[in-house]
């Protein structure tokens, strides 16, 4: 009898990562490394106006430069465009209007693409664009949502400004406010916001037959290819799309774009290779954008703090045109704002807009970081309120660890959480008693530079998402994933995923569940993804889904490869299947007397197939498409400490602590470091970026140098930390990507608004720049010396 | 993203270069380390027709002393600044200024000369060049001419230089025993430019201020001296309140900027609070 | 066309370019070194970043006309044989996620290390302040650097 070593649990293994040898040397496979023989460079000449009608556009100066193979405008593509695809139309009555790949009659926002030249090299490329005639009339921009429900607006389409309009409702929200003895009403912006991948968009497309192939730097190969068959007709089995090694994400790269579809039919139209790669100013102005809310927040209490009803109402700025899923964006923040609260009765709706901007659509939490903020923010405001402590108020409210599974005013079943836990831990590792003690000294003092000490206590709704829960929500597509394993005749397993890591590290959890469930070296795996050629199937990655989704599909194609070889390994072992047991990789026959299998050789036999039973075929592949029933729903509590330096308005963040709980970990560092990431980008919103245009409707932040992306120079070292409570899934895993961003805004923002409250200031509009606090104090203390109430609001109103 | 065509030499002499550039026209433009220029060239802000590279020139590299000044070249990176022991000595505000320029890729090419005629009041040099009191020296095709600082910025993005001149160096008068200095940059984030910022120069005698010099940086469409601010510092006591009391006109005649990193009147205060800042650090209290 | 001579990773090279060419270009389309990516146009983000001559550049703040007669180094040269204690440390330490900005971070943090051998964090961060990532918030890429100057990196 052989010993058997016990292998430990890859489950919650620090393994570093299997994608790094490439990346770090150097070897990788960006789509603008791409060079095919005969590929030409497309380059995209863009409206400089918001909103006009195109007179004309002249493409003969640019055909006369060498090296230009041709050159098209809007016209060229009227008849075969169709419209980019809107895959979340919220309500039945959605004013959808026509979104043409390229502009034909009329520019809808600065950056909409005019005309197109394919030249030798991207050199030449520039050079033509550069005399391309192209006249405008320009119409009058539509900037500001607000006004845009106007009668007297200028109207962005013929149908009006206004998209949709989405309410939910539970409880007898009347009864919540009446009489009620606190009411709150807050007023919050959402700024627009970039996400700026590091890696710029690429596109390179060849087709020979009929036979396309099409490579991107995208989030969504699968529903790419898709989405690009239904608008240009060609045959879906006669495309291929890959996503090669891309760089980042965050939802920027979950679209269906004008350039991958002007590819694709460039390269019909031609018959040459082409490629197009984005400048990052280009990128600026017509990657989507993110967030753009006005949010009027109403919350209704009892004299101890507990909440009794909460009533949203949001104006949300679709920009010129619905994308993918611009609509659905905010609405995935709807079940969000009651938060981790319980309350007798909830409201909200919201009111897509358009403007003479560019689309907004997902980015890093889509729709769950703005109701977060907005939540956690007016519950800072209520514990000033009552003048309770903030955490105090929030534990007054939220569900009791006892009480999971619970279903919220939202009609959500949260699975698991332990609030009590988090913050336990949170507070500790803050020292967070310390810290107020040495804010009040400093406050009786009147130093200049004050501490402020945030709150955020978030949970969000991930692993997007059960099918029919998206179905009944008029999105167009399923929350499933796709996951099939091949155990090859070497005992070596080939995993093909129908996710789309774009540095999440999946080739590694992947191998490492698989490695658990099937007993197999981690080093024996090899994940494979992308590419639908390979990966046939899939639904792609965003909305912290892989994991939640995407890692249960592994276990149940991993459940069918065992029975398979479980059905083989009884006939080898002579023994019935009953009586056999699966473990740490092995089969054995509990009556046998120690005869064993292991997997490995039962991947051998099946392949030589000489003594397998009749009736099983010489297989152990095995695939699974796995639709979640729920949502996950990972929480956690952050705690933020600001100074807040009163005379030039610097904040600077001088301690950072998350305590997250996203259930039983697969990879600790690459949670981790999704915690690492999500916090940078929340806590970049709080303080540096925000996507401005000016008054013609011009992207103003068109570059970095404007574009406030923060370096580490600029961010404070993260002290992290977790608790665990399992999803109801057998691995027990929620998902965590955008987490660290949900939770991270309102932390700092609370805390700078916790540093001024002496002063009177309850809000300050994001991003906090040094101007924005320094105002706001010159404000109050102006309203303090006139001996008017000190209320200090900030109204948002979007100005710096 | 991709450049307009241009044509290119790299002259082997400083003659040469003078004669290149003057040859060239308005269309020619000196590139050295290319740190502003390229992004222009990029966003195809500014379309030169003739590239006249003096990177390879020795002479216009170095820091030598001569006699109560320093001497150094246009060519000299900032990166140089920031490690060369004789501007530590002598005249230390530019190397803790430049040290502060854009990030360490960029210091390792960019030069003092190229941040000089740029001329980018945003920029962090010339307000320091104009707090020191250099002189620029200049080439063209009629030999040389010597510029002083407060002379050579006439307006945003406009320096006194003549099209076919080349800036070849700075004399910087050396800072004597009693000087403190200090540069004070506020910006949003590590990369950004100065929102606005401070160079200031102070003389101590004893307990009080002899003299105070001030550059501002962003305060208006050229660097600016802080001239009522000096004033009121020079007699004042070497003392943080006296000393920010003093900077209270700091933005007296400047015209700053309204962008989005800060409104003018966020601007002039700022200079006031920053003033103050760096004149305190300058006199070491 | 101007004529340059730049030697690559070791390897001379000589070829007529276009003066307006950015080496960034150069090195990825003529050379074929596509190790190094490009990601913004205005010098901000460092994914560029290459040494020349010793030290590093953004290489696309440098025509490839400037680049005659230096010795320039990508991501593809720094192992040798076996990696760089910075690949060995990022990799260890996870200061990485879709890796666009390491081979500018890695450069950057080398010339770093070069610079000051025993970095703090504080020191650290700012020497890199001219390197975007959107992916790491920086945590893991702090302490890879802290690490590989640990192991005693000399460039």
């Amino acid at each position: 009898m052989t010993a058997q070593t016990e292998v430990p649990a890859e489950l919650g293994q620090a393994r570093l990562r299997k994608e790094d040898a490439r990346l770090i040397t150097g070897q990788t496979n960006w789509t603008d490394n791409i060079r095919l023989p005969g590929m030409l460079h497309m380059a995209f000449l863009r409206s400089p106006y918001a909103h006009a009608k195109i007179t004309r556009v002249d493409v003969s100066a640019a055909l006369q430069l060498p090296g230009v193979v041709a050159a098209y405008s809007g016209a060229d593509f009227a008849d075969e465009q169709g419209s980019l695809p809107c895959a979340w139309p919220v309500t039945p009555d959605i004013v959808m209007p026509a979104h043409p790949a390229m502009a034909v009659d009329e520019v809808r926002y600065v950056g909409e693409a005019v005309a197109v030249v394919i030249a030798r090299d991207r050199y030449v490329a520039a050079d033509a664009l550069a005399v391309i005639d192209a006249d405008y009339q320009p119409l009058p921009p539509v900037l500001d949502i607000r006004e845009a429900l106007n009668e007297s607006s200028p109207k962005v389409h013929e149908a009006g400004n206004k998209s949709f309009e989405w309410t939910f409702a539970n409880g007898d929200l009347d009864a919540a406010f009446r009489d009620a003895p606190v009411v709150l009403e807050r007023n919050y912006r959402q700024q627009r916001l970039i996400p700026a991948a590091m890696e710029p968009r690429s596109v390179v497309c060849s087709g020979v037959g009929g036979e396309y192939t099409l490579w991107s730097s995208t989030q969504i190969p699968h529903v790419l290819r898709f989405l690009l068959a239904a608008i240009t007709g060609i045959g879906e089995q006669n495309l291929r799309v890959i996503a090669p090694d891309v760089g980042g994400g965050f939802g920027s790269k979950l679209q269906v774009t004008a350039e991958e579809e002007l590819a694709l039919l460039i390269t019909r139209k031609l018959g040459r290779p082409v490629k197009w790669t984005e400048s990052r100013s280009e990128g600026n102005m017509t990657v989507h954008h993110g967030r753009d809310q006005w949010q009027r927040i109403r919350i209704a209490a009892d004299t101890d703090g507990r909440i009794r009803g909460l009533a949203v109402d949001l104006l949300a700025d679709m920009g010129a045109y619905l994308m993918l899923v611009t609509p659905g964006v905010p609405l995935l923040g709807a079940f969000m704002f009651p938060a981790i609260y319980k309350m007798d009765a909830y409201s909200f709706r919201c009111t897509g807009v358009f403007t003479t901007k560019m689309p907004t659509d997902a980015y890093r939490g889509a729709g769950r970081p703005e109701a977060t903020f907005a939540i956690e923010r007016i519950m800072d405001e209520l514990a000033t309120e009552l003048g309770v402590d903030p955490l105090e108020v929030r534990e007054r409210n939220w569900i009791k660890h006892e009480e999971f599974p619970y279903t919220t005013i939202c009609g959500l079943t949260y699975d698991s959480g332990n609030y009590e836990a988090a913050t336990a831990k949170a507070k500790e590792l803050f020292g967070y008693d310390e810290l107020r003690r040495e804010q009040a000294e400093r406050n009786a003092r009147g130093d200049s530079v004050r501490l402020g000490i945030g709150v955020s206590t978030f949970t969000e709704m991930c692993g997007l998402a059960p099918s029919r829960v998206l179905g009944s929500l008029a999105y167009g597509a399923g929350g499933w994933e796709h996951a099939s394993i091949r155990m090859l005749p070497t005992g070596k397993v080939e995993v093909v995923t129908g996710s789309s890591a774009h540095g999440q590290g999946h080739e590694t959890a992947w191998s490492q569940i698989v490695a658990d469930q099937l007993g197999v070296p981690f080093e024996d795996i090899r994940v494979l993804h992308g590419d639908t050629q390979v990966s046939p199937k899939g639904m792609d990655t965003y909305g912290s889904r892989s994991l939640a989704v995407g890692g249960m599909a592994l276990v149940s194609a991993c459940d069918k490869v065992i029975e398979k070889a479980k059905i083989i390994a009884s006939a080898l072992l002579e023994a019935p299947p009953e009586d056999v047991d699966f473990s740490g990789g092995v089969f054995r026959s509990r009556s046998g007397a120690g005869a064993s299998k292991t997997i490995q050789e039962i991947a051998l036999a099946t392949f030589a197939a000489h003594n397998l039973p009749d009736g099983v075929e010489p297989s152990l592949d095995s695939d699974a498409t796995y639709d979640p029933d729920n949502f996950s729903f990972p929480h956690g509590t952050h705690l933020c400490a600001t100074e807040v330096d009163t005379q030039t308005g610097m904040v600077t963040i001088r301690s950072y602590v998350a305590v997250d709980d996203v259930g039983k970990v697969v990879n600790p560092l690459i949670v981790e470091g999704q915690v690492h990431g999500g916090l940078a980008q929340g806590i970049a919103q709080a303080l540096y970026e925000e996507a401005v245009y000016d008054d013609a409707g011009n992207l103003v932040t068109t570059t970095l140098a404007d574009y406030l992306v923060p370096s580490a120079a600029d961010l404070p070292s993260y002290v992290t930390s977790r608790t665990e409570s399992p999803a109801a899934n057998r691995l027990g895993v929620k998902g965590v990507g955008e987490a660290g961003t949900i939770a991270s805004t309102p932390a700092v923002v609370n805390a700078i608004v916790d540093a001024l409250r002496p002063f009177g200031i309850r809000d300050i509009v994001m991003p906090c720049t040094p101007e924005r606090v320094w105002r706001a104090i010159q404000t109050a203390q102006g309203e303090a010396q006139k001996g008017a109430p000190q209320s200090g609001a900030q109204e948002g109103n979007g100005a710096a | 993203m991709i450049p307009a065509k241009f044509d290119y030499i790299r002259p082997g002499s400083l003659e040469a270069a003078v004669r290149a550039l003057a040859d060239g026209g308005d269309d020619a433009k000196i590139i050295a380390g290319g740190q502003s220029l390229l992004p222009l060239l990029r966003l195809r802000l500014a379309y030169p027709e003739l590239l006249v590279d003096i990177g390879g020139l020795p002479e216009l590299r170095g820091v030598t002393i001569a006699g109560d000044c320093l001497l150094i070249g246009a060519r000299t990176t900032h990166y140089q600044l920031v490690h060369d022991p004789l501007i530590a000595e002598h005249c230390g505000l530019l190397a803790q200024a430049a040290s502060t320029v854009a990030d360490p890729a960029v210091r390792h090419r960019g030069t003092l000369g190229g941040s000089l005629v740029h001329g980018d009041p945003a920029g962090d040099l010339p307000a320091v060049a104009l707090a020191l009191d250099v002189t620029l020296i200049a080439r063209g095709p009629g030999g040389e001419r010597e510029i002083a600082a407060r002379d050579f910025f006439v307006d945003y993005l406009t320096t006194a230089l003549d099209p076919a001149e080349i800036l070849t160096g700075i004399r910087v008068p050396t800072l004597g025993p009693g000087w403190g200095y200090r540069y004070e940059k506020f910006h949003r984030t590590a990369q950004a430019w100065a929102t606005v910022g401070v160079a200031a120069l102070v003389r101590r005698s004893n307990g009080t201020v002899a003299e105070a010099r001030i550059g501002l940086t962003n305060m208006g469409p050229v660097p600016v001296r802080a001239a009522a601010a000096e004033r009121a510092a020079a007699g004042a006591q070497a003392s943080r309140d006296a000393l920010h009391a003093a900077a209270a006109s700091a933005d007296e005649g400047t015209e700053p900027p309204a962008d989005l990193h800060g409104a003018p009147d966020y601007r002039r205060h700022l200079a006031r609070v920053l003033t103050g800042r760096a004149l305190a650090a300058a006199a070491g209290v | 066309m101007t004529q340059i001579n730049v030697t690559v990773d070791g390897v001379s090279y000589v070829d007529e370019v276009e003066p307006r060419l950015l080496l960034v270009h150069y090195l990825r389309e003529v050379v074929g070194k596509t190790g190094t990516p490009i990601g913004c146009d205005t010098s901000n983000c460092g994914a560029c970043t290459v040494l020349m001559d010793g030290v590093s550049v953004k290489s696309c703040s440098v025509l490839a006309v400037q680049a005659e007669g230096a010795e320039i180094t990508t991501i593809e040269g720094l192992a040798n044989g076996e990696w760089h204690p910075l690949q060995r440390a990022f990799h260890e330490e996870h200061a990485l996620q879709c890796g666009y900005c390491t081979p500018g971070m890695i450069l950057a943090a080398a010339d770093l290390l070069r610079e000051n051998p025993h970095p703090t964090s504080q020191e650290i961060r700012e020497g890199l302040e001219g390197n975007l990532c959107r992916c790491t918030g920086y945590e893991n890429i702090v302490r890879a650097v802290r690490r590989a100057a640990e192991t005693g990196v000399s460039q």
